[in-house]
């Protein structure tokens, strides 16, 4: 292994660190209001809207995120329509094809995580609410979401990890991002090892940040279940 | 000719593609698509075959009295976990020829060592499955109620017969749910490995997508190859889940 090349891969990689963030960033947060209402759509009382949410889950788990970013990214483009459309201009570009099938993917698994959450909740809760006059929206957002979230929430850091690693899939659609800055470096100085451990480092950090992001989150939404702070 | 004649004229072309394209033989990519989903299976259940042993060895050392041993370990499954896959199997793929060359020096052989991409897809996913399986098997052992270990010393079971009879049945009930998961994505991770160009289901459908000019065709078709194989696999899993936990009582 080789210092001086190790640091001259340093700043190469890190300028693909951005696209990565924006890759998980973006598709988290779509993802996240998507798998809130694939985990709503899944209780629904209309059997067919129940239906198809299930099979769009079972689809997404069971098939590889990289058929289905080839699917969006190459296969769309097979149908003239869609080359026609307006909406070309986004599956024409390979990082929103990557958003598509990163959001598509990370609200398929983490509707399972919500739904889980929302399972969870004491029928107790949903009573006292209703004997307050809560409406259902109203329900929802003070009482429901909120213990669901904070059950889902360890769970749902996992998710965010997995999706930090999925990220790098975006790498072979051409989306240059850290893994595809560093298969181009291995390729061309045939340093794979430099390489890996800058590449994977920086990935190893960006988990760490994001592990203690949903620490912090955990924190402020378990304030009922702390100790009170002591007053004198 | 008319707008209904026309229509029908459409449909039928396109129906036909869809099926030549996929015939066997020759001109269809049929067989080739049964080829590779073999070859998927070939991948997944090597890889995590092996995995399994580097999980049983990897939870019993991260349950051992040894600091080391334990240190290392988790340094391996923290890598191993936080790492995205692709990086992994680039890695082995680039750079596992070397590795492989440079300890066959330390042996005495200098030839040309080369790593098909078969051994170096399987050694990523067993390498990268093995970190998820340890943590799966330590929990598991952890799981096992330590009244089970005493009362099988109090009755005079030597270590050999205690993790036999006792330890082994009880942690391969707990870990199988976790099993099932590392083998879903030991199957799934596989398809990452036709970026080194090893011709499995995804690279398939790429090539034949590449060649027919339907690519939503062909990665329909894989796709719903990857679903066949889950599907029947976690049908497999809960069965085997049904038949070790035969003896407990359910709630």
């Amino acid at each position: 292994m080789d210092f001086s090349v190790l640091l001259e891969i340093i700043p190469k990689i890190l300028s693909g660190a951005k696209i990565t963030v924006y890759l998980v960033v973006i598709s988290l947060l779509i993802g996240f209001m998507c798998a809130v209402a694939v985990a709503l759509l899944r209780r629904s009382r209309f059997t067919w809207l129940s239906a198809s949410t299930r099979l769009y889950v079972f689809v997404v788990r069971g098939t590889p995120l990289l058929i289905q970013i080839f699917l969006i990214y190459y296969g769309l483009g097979q149908f003239a329509f869609i080359r026609e459309s307006p909406l070309w201009i986004v599956f024409k570009e390979p990082f929103w094809c990557a958003i598509i099938a990163m959001t598509a993917n990370t609200a398929a698994y983490g509707s399972e995580i919500i739904r889980g959450g929302l399972e969870s909740i004491p029928w107790g809760q949903v009573q006292a609410s209703r004997a307050f006059g809560m409406s259902g929206f109203l329900m929802f957002r003070r009482i429901i979401f909120p213990l669901a979230i904070r059950q889902a929430l360890p769970a749902y850091g996992n998710e965010i990890i997995l999706m930090v690693k999925a990220s790098s899939l975006a790498s072979t659609i051409t989306v240059m991002e850290m893994t595809g800055i560093a298969n181009m470096i291995m390729a061309e100085t045939y340093r794979p090892l430099e390489a890996f451990i800058v590449a994977g480092s920086f990935y190893l950090a960006l988990n760490f940040i994001m592990t203690r992001i949903v620490q912090v989150i955990e924190w402020q939404l378990s304030a009922n279940l702390r100790a009170p702070k002591a007053t004198v | 000719m008319t707008l209904p004649q026309l229509h029908c004229r459409v449909r039928k072309r396109i129906k036909g593609v869809a099926v030549d394209l996929l015939a066997f033989g020759p001109n269809g990519w049929g067989d080739e698509m049964c080829l590779a989903t073999l070859m998927t299976l070939a991948v997944s259940v090597c890889a995590f075959m092996l995995a399994l042993i580097i999980g049983g060895i990897g939870a019993a050392g991260k349950l051992s009295r040894h600091r080391s041993v334990r240190l290392v370990l988790d340094l391996y499954t923290t890598v191993f976990r936080g790492v995205p896959e692709l990086l992994i199997i680039y890695l082995i793929f680039f750079g596992g020829s070397g590795a492989v060359m440079f300890l066959a020096g330390i042996f005495g052989y200098h030839g040309y060592v080369e790593i098909s991409a078969f051994a170096s897809g399987v050694s990523a996913i067993c390498l990268i499955n093995g970190a998820y399986q340890t943590e799966v098997v330590r929990g598991a052992v952890l799981a096992v109620p330590k009244g089970q270990i005493d009362a099988a010393r109090s009755v005079g079971m030597n270590k050999w017969l205690l993790f036999r009879r006792i330890l082994l049945p009880q942690t391969l009930r707990l870990a199988l749910p976790g099993l099932g998961n590392c083998w879903l994505s030991a199957l799934k991770e596989t398809a990452l490995v036709s970026v080194t160009g090893l011709v499995e289901i995804m690279r398939q459908s790429h090539v034949a997508a590449g060649s027919s000019q339907r690519p939503f065709l062909f990665y329909t078709v894989g796709a719903g190859l990857y679903l066949l194989l889950t599907t029947f696999s976690s049908y497999g899993f809960r069965s085997a889940e049904r038949w070790t936990s035969r003896g407990v009582r359910k709630i």
